[in-house]
């Protein structure tokens, strides 16, 4: 079953003090089924991120149109959930608080608001750290939170812009198990943008490959290694060659990159 | 010895702050005990200390105390009521910001001594008249000081809260204000010394009570130990109202603390 259309969406930025505009995004199609987990790889400046944001209503395409359940997306919205790579969780909140933004501006009721949070404590491994100050957690327990906080507002599909970006080799690690962990167990549909290659074939069932300037679909790869997946999977053969493949993918469009300017 | 930004400790910290008073509490002193200084122009720190407790004790300036702190109390709390959620507004809606950001600019650069004639002419001699000039010497202020800083909420914060399904009013209710309101009680703490300037200012005219009062009246006597003590009872209630300030935002946002 289809949840989301990205129907011939592009997206041109208006030219700089007259400067000529920039096709951040040709028009692009995409379809994604429901409870997928696709990754959406691809060098900076490829026009993931804004293809990401569109999606969430946080941008809007130069033309074309991106449908959930059938539904046409005019502007941001609780039905899609979004991780950011910058650290946004509200630092005037407490972890909890900051889970249960989302279910408090629905108006929920007290005590399901508060079931629900301890449910995605647990999830993402914070207990103990419900009444701490954002300030107070590292990275990834920030990150986690977020992702908390996305989740519990149960979403139909849940976006994410290199949430792990500026965490370091191991956490990262981590932090991917957890969310496919979450993901094994719950079934959402998950967009994740990534540029690393690695994470975006560990995470998937499906990876998008972009290229820049201006920015479009590659190709588009299916994974088809077994779940549950754990670390020790990206030393396995099958892992491997994925890796190679896409290494060689996204190595020209690098390449290309550098030689333009 | 002196290397930048090398913290110091705290018991040293307080040892210098002290330092540099009783530094000058010598060399006024030296200035005037010497007799470099006329005693008519400048009274000595004991003469200072002598008038004050006169004050005090037989001319009831507790009084005049109280007068002058409830002038810049209620002028600028009205002026805090009017002019904090206009400059939310103005942050947050930039039809809004357009609309008076002109005219608050041009406002805020009207000297408020200025206006005390006109007052006069308009309110009187009352009490009515002194806040007036208290709250047009801070509206502006404080209006256009929270509207910048209600502007430059982190857009990923905002962005943020509508993908958790926040409404634009909801974004104003709970991102841009909690996200502010430190700042903003930091804009009324710095307003609120601004303040104090302009009850003196107000009070020197057509007032019969009040530190500002005082001092014009010690100045007809020559009366210079007075004056002094008046300047200094006036910086040692911005100094206590600072501190309250600051610790009632300690209490108040420990989050920014953690």
């Amino acid at each position: 079953m289809t949840k989301l259309v990205i129907d011939n969406v592009s997206r041109i930025f208006p030219g700089v003090r007259g400067g000529a505009p920039v096709t951040a995004l040709t028009p692009t199609n995409l379809s994604v089924a429901a409870n997928d987990f696709i990754t959406i790889l691809g060098p900076s400046g490829c026009g993931k991120s804004t293809l990401l944001r569109i999606v969430a209503g946080l941008d809007r395409p130069s033309a074309g149109e991106v449908r959930l359940d059938g539904r046409r997306i005019t502007g941001p919205g609780a039905d899609r959930g979004m991780v950011f790579q910058s650290y946004t969780l509200f630092p005037w909140l407490t972890v909890a608080q900051n889970i249960a933004f989302g279910l408090r501006e629905k108006g929920r009721r007290e005590a399901e608001t508060r079931d629900i949070v301890a449910s995605y404590i647990d999830k993402v491994g914070l207990r103990g750290f419900e009444n701490h100050w954002p300030k107070q957690l590292s990275g990834g327990m920030q990150q986690r939170t977020a992702i908390a906080r996305a989740l519990a507002n149960d979403p139909e599909i849940l976006l994410l812009d290199e949430p792990f970006g500026a965490l370091d080799n191991q956490t990262r690690s981590l932090m991917q198990e957890l969310l496919l962990g979450i993901w094994e167990r719950e079934r959402k549909t998950v967009l994740f943008v990534t540029h690393d290659i690695e994470e975006a074939i560990f995470l998937a069932s499906r990876v998008i490959v972009m290229s820049a300037r201006p920015g479009r679909i590659k190709a588009d790869l299916a994974v088809d290694l077994p779940h549950p997946r754990d670390y020790k999977m990206k030393t396995s053969p099958e892992f491997s060659a994925l890796k190679a493949r896409l290494t060689e993918e996204i190595r020209v469009e690098a390449v290309l990159a550098a030689t333009e300017h | 010895m002196l290397r930048p930004l090398e913290p110091i400790g705290q018991g040293a910290r307080i040892v210098l702050g002290i330092s540099f008073f009783i530094l000058f509490v010598l060399g006024w002193g030296f200035a005037t005990f010497g007799g470099y200084v006329s005693r008519t122009f400048l009274a000595d720190p004991l003469t200072m200390v002598a008038d004050g407790w006169a004050l005090l004790a037989d001319h009831g300036f507790l009084f005049d105390i109280g007068v002058t702190i409830w002038r810049v109390v209620g002028g600028f709390v009205l002026a805090a009521i009017v002019a904090v959620p206009l400059g939310i507004l103005m942050g947050a809606y930039k039809p809004i910001e357009a609309f008076f950001e002109p005219f608050v600019s041009f406002a805020r650069y009207l000297p408020a001594s200025a206006f005390i004639p006109l007052l006069i002419l308009w309110a009187g001699i009352g009490e009515v008249q002194k806040l007036l000039v208290i709250f047009i010497g801070s509206v502006f202020q404080i209006i256009l000081m929270v509207a910048v800083s209600v502007g430059s909420t982190r857009r990923d914060l905002v962005e943020a809260a509508y993908t958790l399904g926040a409404r634009d009013t909801g974004i104003v209710r709970r991102v841009m204000i909690p996200a502010n309101a430190p700042e903003i009680a930091e804009i009324l703490r710095l307003v609120l010394g601004w303040a104090w300037t302009y009850v003196i200012v107000a009070e020197l005219i057509g007032s019969s009570s009040g530190i500002g009062h005082m001092i014009i009246d010690s100045q007809a006597l020559l009366a210079t130990g007075q004056i002094i003590f008046g300047i200094i009872v006036i910086g040692l209630i911005g100094l206590v109202s600072d501190f309250l300030f600051k610790a009632a935002n300690r209490w108040l946002f420990p989050w920014r603390l953690a």
